[in-house]
């Protein structure tokens, strides 16, 4: 979905003073804003109701890139692909591996935009290992709901001077203010990689697999375990638990053998997916590929690692017909795919419940998302918390308003 | 002292028997702590140049007494000073004349230790080293390592984001937490995160962390912990220049090598240090750099032939590369002395920690020399070269009248060229009282207001550690009036879709 999709009026400023001057319109008018990119996740957290969007395209440019610094510093409405281009050219990446909304919600591959990336907070399966997008996001210009232009953070790696906005800013969901510019660290892309596949076992037994490696020195950067029928979808003949190991080739051959050694058992097999194959698959489990057929509605729950199997047993316990699902974090993130009228909410969270954790409900028709809060809902005391939060950046309730706590 | 501190309100200090009291209705006797000398104690933290008696000290053992005290301290409508280890070098824990001290000691307990999920869950008043003592015969520890982790406490690591050697690789506080529990002013506790990833709604972890003691009272911690690496080791290499050095750090960092350290020194923090404790460094050298490397043995192998490489092409006159543990402990010796051993020339010396961009170290270190020369005073740099945090330590002689002002002018100074250059005025030790009056050389008055009403959001009237990181207060009420500049309609030249 691009921004020609909207069916309300999109304004794209182009400049900062332009932007100021849409959002203190839209407070003297008291007209809520559909704060927007490029509409790429417009179908992730509740309908807006806006007669109006904001949409920062019109403020895109890399004004500042030093590799060898490890920081760049781009325009919100920057597209995604346009800096990941920037940083493949030398060789960088953003280490929390961006979500490609494509998969999920449509439109061309890496249409989104940058600002949208931190505002949205969804990072890949490297998220384990190398931090989500919140741990890279080092400062960023923004105009708040009081038609405000402020700034937090900077451009340097270690920073504690002031509260840490960034923190607060990315997974907003443009709910505090509207991004004009972000800062943020990215980093050498590994040599080479290689994903040791192994099959032969159980969910259970996999699922261990996968927590005995994360905490072991051979520092696997993504631990995935995909059920047979996900795993068919990759061209893997049965279930299998997925380990990536990225670096200097001499480093990464020895850590998968090493890997291989650890786990070895009876039941169990080997293969190794070669540097192409690697990526292919990693790109689709970051997407959420194996749950993204048309007619699902898509849970991403992020729980204790050793808390997975259970989450997913007591959804299934509770009569909710599980159409896919698969396991990534090292069992931490669940990805679950239900009929997309019965999201069973009630039966995901309360399974969720009994862990610790929260579960999103990251795809679904709109109508079942007017019902169902999308994203999980906090106790009393946080909920009054968060909103006093809201509160202290936008006061009128102009930005998205309803997009992340259902207006009741 | 020359520092402005709120105001002391009279009407407090006037009611001190009714609040210790109260107090001693909450906690058992010895853990309120009323006498002068014993308050004397908490008179400062590690900003030593700073000191204030404290109206009362209360040492809470539970939640429960903790959230009884703030909700006392909101009822009565007294301030309160969170205190860790009490390590700040910023002045975070600085007492209050009219404000309790709530000193969290007494939460000294690792609660639980998840290996599977790969997470303890630890009382606040644990020592940061004491984490990685938990775990380590698993062979686990906690990464941040700021320099005063025998005694600094996690639960101040957490309210000043605490660094150490290992950031670039390894991270911050922050992006080691996955839960914390926090009572508010007014005395509501509150649960934020737990063994998973991510915040389900604001990332209010990441808010608190750094957040020095304005927001709530941090009351648990659950940190993850890692997996040791398989293989550590250390090279050590000399430079007859300060742009050698800064060059062969740009390179290995643009070789796509992210070494799990990488600290420089100047040649005054080498020779202080090599006369402190003999530590075989290179005293000629222009600047020394300590690069460690960290993973299996194949990949360090493979990486210290490639530092060492990058070494020699920057003209490096000495490559020393650690073939057993203690020689690496001993390329770290001198590193982790540097403080004490420019204490010992010194006589005293103030710590600053500005953080800069990396290329700009050369310039910024010329300019300090300069600087040095204006004010009358000695510098020598430590510097966390990974990651830009420079801590230059000024030295001067609190006996000499006027000197320690001359030390504050030439730290100030030192701050405003960093922020000039691109960089900002505190990297891991935290803006407290120390650079508070300077938070103005980096952010406007809009930036500092809009961080004030997040403070307003968890502490309306203003009565969690005032006086620190903001250098004017603003009502809460004040803050929030809106000046909207009417009649601008939405502008009809906007590109529209």
């Amino acid at each position: 979905m691009s921004a020609t999709d909207f069916k309300t009026d999109v304004l794209a400023p182009t400049t900062e003073d332009e932007l100021v001057g849409v959002v203190e319109a839209a407070i003297a008018n008291r007209a809520p804003l559909h704060v927007t990119g490029a509409g790429s996740k417009r179908a992730y957290g509740h309908d807006v109701a806006a007669d109006r969007a904001l949409s920062t395209l019109g403020l895109a440019g890399v004004s500042l890139y030093e590799a060898a610094e490890l920081v760049m510093t781009a325009g919100a409405g920057t597209p995604v692909r346009d800096v990941l281009n920037l940083l493949d050219q030398q060789g960088q990446q953003l280490a929390f591996d961006p979500v490609d909304p494509a998969a999920l919600y449509g439109g061309e591959p890496l249409s989104g935009t940058i600002g949208g990336v931190f505002a949205t907070n969804l990072s890949g399966s490297r998220r384990l290992t190398a931090g989500a997008a919140r741990d890279h996001l080092l400062g960023f210009r923004a105009v708040s709901g009081r038609g405000d232009v402020f700034k937090s953070g900077g451009r340097v790696m270690k920073n504690v001077t002031g509260y840490d906005l960034s923190k607060l800013v990315t997974g907003s969901h443009g709910t505090l203010a509207v991004l004009s510019e972000v800062t943020f660290k990215v980093l050498p892309k590994p040599d080479t990689e290689r994903t040791l596949v192994m099959s032969g076992d159980g969910a259970a037994a996999s699922l261990a697999a996968l927590r005995k490696a994360s905490g072991s020195p051979f520092d696997a950067s993504c631990l995935a375990y995909l059920p047979a029928a996900e795993a068919s979808a990759f061209g893997l003949p049965s279930a299998v638990a997925v380990f990536r190991l990225e670096g200097p080739e001499v480093s990464v051959l020895s850590r998968r053998d090493s890997v291989a050694d650890m786990l070895a058992g009876a039941a169990r097999s080997f293969d190794t997916l070669d540097e192409p194959a690697s990526q292919a698959l990693w790109a689709k489990v970051r997407d959420g590929v194996p749950v993204a057929a048309a007619d699902l509605a898509v849970w991403r729950i992020s729980t204790a690692p050793t808390a997975a199997l259970d989450v997913v047993s007591r959804i299934a316990a509770s009569g909710t017909e599980i159409a896919a699902h698969f396991y990534d974090w090292a069992g931490g993130l669940i990805w679950l795919g239900l009929p997309e009228q019965q999201p069973a909410a009630d039966a995901v969270r309360s399974a969720v419940g009994a862990h610790g954790g929260h579960a999103t409900l990251v795809r679904a028709p709109s109508d079942v998302r007017a019902n169902v809060p999308v994203f999980e809902p906090q106790p009393k005391p946080l909920a009054a918390l968060n909103a006093r939060v809201k509160e202290a950046f936008d006061p009128f309730h102009i930005l998205n308003p309803g997009r992340v706590v259902p207006r009741s | 002292m020359s520092l402005m501190m709120p105001k002391a309100e009279q009407e407090i200090l006037d009611r001190r028997g009714e609040l210790v009291e109260r107090l001693r209705a909450i906690l058992p006797e010895d853990n309120v702590i009323e006498d002068e000398a014993a308050r004397r104690a908490y008179e400062c933290d590690a900003l030593t140049m700073y000191r204030q008696l404290p109206l009362v000290v209360a040492l809470p053992e539970t939640v429960e007494q903790v959230s009884q005290i703030m909700a006392l301290a909101d009822e009565m409508k007294v301030k309160v000073v969170p205190r860790g280890g009490g390590t700040s070098l910023s002045g975070g824990s600085l007492p209050l004349e009219d404000g309790i001290l709530l000193a969290m000691g007494k939460f000294n307990r690792v609660l639980e230790v998840d290996y599977e999920n790969r997470c303890a869950r630890v009382q606040p008043g644990v020592t940061n080293l004491a984490i990685t003592k938990a775990v380590e015969h698993k062979g686990f520890y906690y990464a941040p390592d700021p320099s005063s982790q025998i005694a600094c406490s996690i639960g101040g690591n957490v309210g000043e984001n605490a660094g150490g050697v290992h950031c670039l690789k390894y991270g911050l506080t922050t992006n080691n937490l996955l839960g914390l529990e926090v009572v508010l002013m007014g005395g509501e506790v509150v649960r934020l995160g737990g063994k998973h990833l991510d915040s389900e709604a604001y990332d209010l972890i990441g808010i608190m962390t750094g957040s020095e003691g304005l927001l709530g009272v941090i009351t648990e911690v659950t940190v993850r912990i890692l997996q040791k690496p398989e293989v550590v080791r250390g090279l050590l290499l000399g430079f007859p220049t300060v742009e050698d050095g800064g060059n062969c750090v740009a390179d290995v960092i643009a070789a796509g090598i992210i070494p799990g350290g990488m600290e420089m020194m100047d040649n005054a923090s080498i020779r202080a240090a090599e006369n402190f404790q003999p530590c075989n460094y290179p005293v000629d050298a222009a600047s020394l750099v300590i690069v460690e490397l960290d993973g299996t043995t194949a990949e360090v192998d493979h990486l210290i032939a490639r530092v060492s490489e990058i070494a020699k092409a920057h003209n490096a006159s000495d490559i020393r590369v650690s073939q057993s543990e203690s020689e690496r402990q001993q390329f770290w010796a001198g590193r982790k002395n540097a403080f004490p051993a420019v204490g010992a020339i010194g006589p005293d010396y103030l710590c600053m920690d500005g953080t800069i961009p990396r290329k700009e170290l050369v310039g910024v270190l010329k300019r300090m020399d300069e600087l040095a020369e204006k004010h009358g005073l000695r510098v020598a740099n430590v510097f966390h070269a990974g990651d830009g945090n420079l801590h230059p330590l000024i030295l001067y002689d609190a006996a000499i009248p006027g000197d320690i002002e001359k030390a504050e002018a030439f730290g100030a100074d030192i701050l405003k060229l960093c922020v000039e250059v691109g960089g900002v005025l505190t990297g891991e030790h935290g803006v407290g009282v120390e650079k508070r009056d300077l938070m103005g050389e980096m952010f406007s008055e809009t930036d500092l207001k809009q961080q004030q009403r997040l403070k307003c959001a968890f502490d309306p009237n203003h009565r969690l550690n005032p006086g620190k990181v903001f250098p004017t207060l603003h009502r809460c009420a004040e803050l929030g009036h809106v000046h909207v500049h009417r009649g601008q309609v939405p502008f009809p030249h906007l590109p529209r879709f």
